[in-house]
């Protein structure tokens, strides 16, 4: 019986993901023809431009002639920064769906090694969130070769041309070069995608076991999992979004990177409750139950504020001019979208949750989301793009039908994912305890 | 609060079969009865060290700071290491009492009341080293913004030690009207049992009137959510900001975007730590393993270990930053930390803080008291090596190799550490004679959950309540104002049964005056000298005889005596005797 209402809602996913995704199949060949003409020549060039402009920005005095190139054809210049935009782009839309399912990972597991009692009625939620990994981590491994393969120059430093040039970049060559590089993103997708599928089959068996033995397993693994993944995940954004601006440098920025998928995960796992609840489902998930979810998405909009702060104001404070180049692109060419992130991810939570009462309204957790969502998505915007088109940012055709693409495939994929178990565990230890939450 | 179901597997918080009147009774055990010779031992040996702390101060500040170590290139060291130790220890405190509340953890109703004492006594003598820093203390007001006419500067308010002031300032009042809070139906609860006249008054005047009703509940309850709202952003606020006063700065080694986090990390971490030291004790000294359990032990073992986990990967995350930025000086700067003459005190760092807190994933060390009481003195250790670390290793050696030099303590820098420690202790042991060390009322509200014989019960499918037979119960409460009045019983007689004497004497054991000596069964509360007599008529001499007395013997010494019947459960006298006979 409630397997044929999931397959129902998987079928309403799949119309979903269809829906999202021929008008931008369409819009994807487009990104791609327009990106096919004049990329092949001259790309080393662009990317010693990119270099010059770091330079430029950051007054560091290597390379003069650099700069004389950089006066002299800041035409080609910007071409080169227009030819990375729908590239940009495509990985920001990509990144950022594949980090939401990363977050829910992370939640997960912390469910699963902290033995939560409230939790473990949204365990399949979580699961089926999360197997948007496997996809979306391929795809972002995709546009990574790609970028290894020089089809595109969203990472710099992965030029030896621009490398040759570039002291500091020589010096980096042990860690940033190509091959550790890929080998890298390939062991953390391995782990990932390794701990979600063993943990769900296991989080399967336990449905059907005679004894706990899985359930210990999995508590187990989960533990471990978070060691690993607190080491990947670091290095992950270091690689993945720190070194498309190979000169700079924070030691937050792992964890910075974290809270923002952290909050992101959390958000998709209250919007696809509180969805699966209007349609029916998840019986068992109560008031509470939203209202402890919306709680995270309100602490943790307020964590990541505190490392957004941290790292801006001591980076800020100290003028150091290698590191506050970082922030005066953002402020110079990215005014709006930077302040405006601010004010999505840490102003708009903080009003729209902060009574009680309003996180267990469902729509009103459902709008807070998607400022939340659209809040961080902005923040990987401006991680990325900053550095690979400089000030030629603009949010159109490209950026909006890549992320309606991704939210598609995200949707169609989760909702498949769902559609494949019993929405509510069986056997798991801690079922009881979740269903008699309220407070 | 949710309801009392708890999933099967989750273990008992509470042991031993406590029912409501036990928790009540253990709690207040160590308040009413004297202080034991240890107690006296310990007390004395940190009121020393306190003292020779406070000879170290009244030096340094009639004399100056040049008393100390400092030099030109390390001219901040034990002072703002001591003062960052401290502070961070206090850390745990708020977490237990704050977060963990929100994140409705049960386990912390036992622990919370002594970790928030630990966090105001630390606090405590984290204020002091910028005090005595001053050199001329009595200026200290002069850190606040107040208008120039009172004589002081307006305050820089771009240095983050002005926001040192402010935030733990804050901190340290937060902690303590949370702290005060959560004791006042526990005081309420001492001044119903008192005895004495001058403890009732006192403890009538720290409990503000506390009358347990559901009003005074209520309020309790919705304070306890809104303090603890406000402390969770201040357990990351203070040590973020005592973090910033090296981060802001541009010194290699000190700049670093990190800090912040980290340092709150690392606060939780030493925090954790410190309460394992203390707990592990006082649970042995008060009798507490019923309710600090191991089980307590190792979910703080945990944390030790994740918060140790994320220390460590902010360590590695320094390390290959400095590398990866290219910056020659933030190199050197790592490099010298790990190889340099202070090599001895980074790896120190790495091995007590990163390494031994990985011990923990084995469940067998991290469930061993002893083990774990030894991983949290090297934890201690750890973490002041860190700050000493991060503050003495990156001064040292500044860009102008002709001013390297090294640090060394004086006897003053010692002996004020050594006095703090001292001074801790004071007021840690001062309030574990007169506090009630654990949140006897938040412990309640487990109990139905969580304790263990609440739960054989619901196991067994039996009701939670229980109907007792003993009536004494009934009259327990109808009489209690009258008989906390005439504290001691007197007028008792005997009508002696020689079958009911018989069947107690079975029970509980004969008294042979050949081998057995006598005790001093007045010690007792509740017993006085009449009601000794009684008991020796009976036959009943020693405390040993006492300790065995369950509800049975009770009833029967009842209907023997036929005297203030229930007194002698109320006042649980064999828990009472069964203390003083192994202390005998």
């Amino acid at each position: 019986m409630g397997a044929i209402i999931l397959m129902v809602v998987g079928a309403l996913g799949i119309g979903l993901g269809f829906l999202a995704a021929p008008s931008n199949i369409a819009e994807a060949k487009e990104i791609v023809a327009s990106h096919g003409d004049g990329h092949g020549d001259a790309h080393g060039d662009a990317a010693t431009h990119a270099v010059a402009h770091d330079d430029h920005a950051t007054a560091n005095n290597h390379g003069g002639d650099h700069k004389e190139a950089h006066d002299t054809s800041h035409d080609t210049h910007l071409l080169h920064q227009l030819q990375n935009k729908p590239w940009a782009a495509l990985y920001v839309a990509a990144f950022f769906f594949f980090m939401i399912s990363l977050g829910v990972l992370a939640f997960y597991a912390i469910q699963r090694a902290a033995q939560a009692g409230w939790s473990p009625l949204l365990f399949r939620v979580m699961e089926g969130i999360t197997s948007y990994i496997v996809p979306g981590g391929i795809i972002v491994f995709v546009i990574l070769a790609l970028s290894v393969a020089h089809m595109n120059h969203l990472f710099v430093w992965m030029d030896a041309d621009v490398v040759a040039h570039d002291h500091l970049l020589q010096g980096k060559k042990g860690y940033l070069n190509p091959i550790f590089f890929l080998i890298r993103a390939a062991i953390f997708l391995a782990g990932w995608i390794g701990y979600r599928e063993y943990s769900r089959k296991l989080s399967l068996a336990q449905d059907e076991s005679s004894d706990n033995a899985n359930f210990k397993l999995n508590f187990r693994i989960s533990a471990a999992f978070l060691v690993f993944y607190l080491i990947s995940e670091s290095i992950m954004s270091w690689d993945w979004i720190m070194s498309v601006d190979p000169h700079w440098f924070s030691t937050l920025f792992g964890w910075y990177i974290f809270a923002s998928m952290f909050v992101s995960g959390i958000t998709v796992i209250a919007m696809v409750t509180i969805y699966l609840k209007s349609k029916g489902h998840l019986q068992d998930v109560n008031d509470s139950h939203i209202h402890d979810l919306a709680k995270f998405m309100f602490g943790i909009s307020i964590f990541w504020t505190y490392l957004w702060f941290s790292q801006f104001m001591l980076i800020w404070y100290a003028n150091i001019p290698e590191e506050v180049t970082y922030y005066i692109t953002r402020i110079e060419d990215y005014n709006l979208p930077f302040f405006g992130m601010v004010a999505m991810n840490f102003l708009f939570p903080v009003l729209l949750l902060m009574n009680s009462d309003y996180k267990r309204l469902n729509w009103f957790v459902v709008m807070a989301g998607v400022v939340i969502l659209a809040g961080h998505y902005m923040d990987i915007f401006n991680a990325i793009m900053p550095s690979t088109v400089g000030d030629q940012w603009f949010i159109g055709i490209p950026e909006i039908s890549a992320v309606l693409f991704f939210a598609g495939l995200f949707v169609f994929w989760i909702f498949r994912a769902l559609s494949k178990a019993p929405l509510q565990p069986k056997r798991n230890p801690f079922i009881e305890e979740s269903k008699h939450f309220h407070y | 609060m949710a309801s009392h179901y708890e999933a099967p597997i989750r273990k008992p918080l509470v042991t031993g079969d406590k029912s409501y009147h036990d928790v009540t009774v253990d709690i207040a055990a160590p308040v009413e009865g004297r202080a034991n010779k240890h107690w006296w031992i310990v007390f004395s040996i940190a009121l020393a060290a306190f003292l020779w702390g406070v000879g170290c101060i009244i030096y340094t500040v009639s004399t100056g700071i040049g008393t100390w170590g400092l030099n030109k290139s390390v001219n901040w060291a034990w002072d703002i290491t001591n003062f960052v130790w401290w502070v961070g220890i206090g850390h745990a405190g708020t977490l237990i009492s704050a977060v963990l509340l929100l994140f409705r953890q049960k386990w912390r109703m036992a622990i919370n009341r002594s970790a928030e004492a630990m966090t105001i006594f630390s606090v405590i003598q984290a204020g002091l080293f910028p005090i005595i820093h001053m050199g001329r203390p009595w200026l200290a007001y002069w850190v606040l913004p107040i208008p120039n006419q009172f004589g002081s500067l307006w305050v820089n308010f771009n240095s983050p030690l002005l926001w040192d002031v402010f935030a733990i300032s804050t901190y340290l009042s937060v902690s303590l009207v949370f702290w005060w809070t959560g004791l006042l139906p526990d005081f309420a609860m001492l001044r119903d049992r008192a005895i004495l006249p001058f403890q009732k008054k006192i403890y009538s005047l720290l409990s503000f009137g506390w009358t347990g009703r559901a009003k005074d509940w209520q309020r309790f309850e919705e304070v306890s959510l809104v303090l603890a709202g406000l402390a969770t952003p201040l357990v990351l606020s203070v040590h973020t900001i005592v973090s910033f006063d090296f981060a802001t700065s541009v010194i290699p080694g000190w700049h670093t975007t990190i800090f912040p986090p980290y340092f709150v990390a690392g606060a939780i971490f030493s925090g954790f730590a410190m309460v394992n030291t203390l707990l592990i004790i006082m649970r042995k000294v008060c009798s507490l393993e019923d309710y600090i359990t191991v089980q307590h032990i190792e979910l703080m073992n945990i944390v030790i270990m994740l918060t140790g986990s994320i220390v460590g990967c902010a360590y590695i995350t320094e390390l290959f930053m400095a590398w990866y930025s290219g910056v020659e000086y933030e190199q050197y700067a790592f490099l010298n930390r790990a190889t340099g003459p202070y090599w001895w005190a980074y790896w120190s760092m790495m091995t007590c803080n990163v390494f031994s807190p990985q011990f923990m994933w084995f469940k067998k060390l991290r469930t061993s008291i002893m083990f774990s009481f030894f991983i949290s003195i090297v934890v201690n250790i750890g973490m002041w090596f860190e700050r000493f670390v991060i503050i003495v290793t990156s001064l040292h050696r500044d860009y102008l190799p002709s001013s390297w030099t090294m640090f060394s303590p004086t006897f003053v820098d010692i002996g004020i550490f050594i006095g703090t420690i001292g001074f801790f202790f004071v007021l840690f042991l001062l309030y574990a004679r007169t506090f009630p060390v654990i949140a006897q009322a938040e412990v309640k509200s487990i109990l139905k959950s969580s304790g263990s014989k609440y739960k054989k019960l619901r196991e067994a499918g039996k009701p939670l309540y229980e109907i007792s037979d003993a009536a004494p119960k009934v009259v327990e409460e109808a009489t209690l104002k009258a008989e906390a009045v005439e504290d001691i019983i007197e007028d008792v007689t005997v009508d002696a049964d020689a079958k009911e004497v018989s069947s107690l004497l079975d029970a509980i054991g004969s008294f042979n005056p050949d081998t057995d000596t006598a005790d001093d069964l007045k010690k007792v509360k509740g017993i006085g000298p009449k009601m000794e007599e009684t008991l020796n008529q009976i036959g009943i001499y020693t405390f040993a005889q006492v300790s065995k007395m369950t509800e049975k013997e009770y009833d029967l010494l009842d209907s023997i005596t036929q005297a203030f019947p229930g007194r002698a459960q109320r006042d649980d006298w064999a828990g009472q005797a069964q203390k003083l006979n192994k202390n005998k």
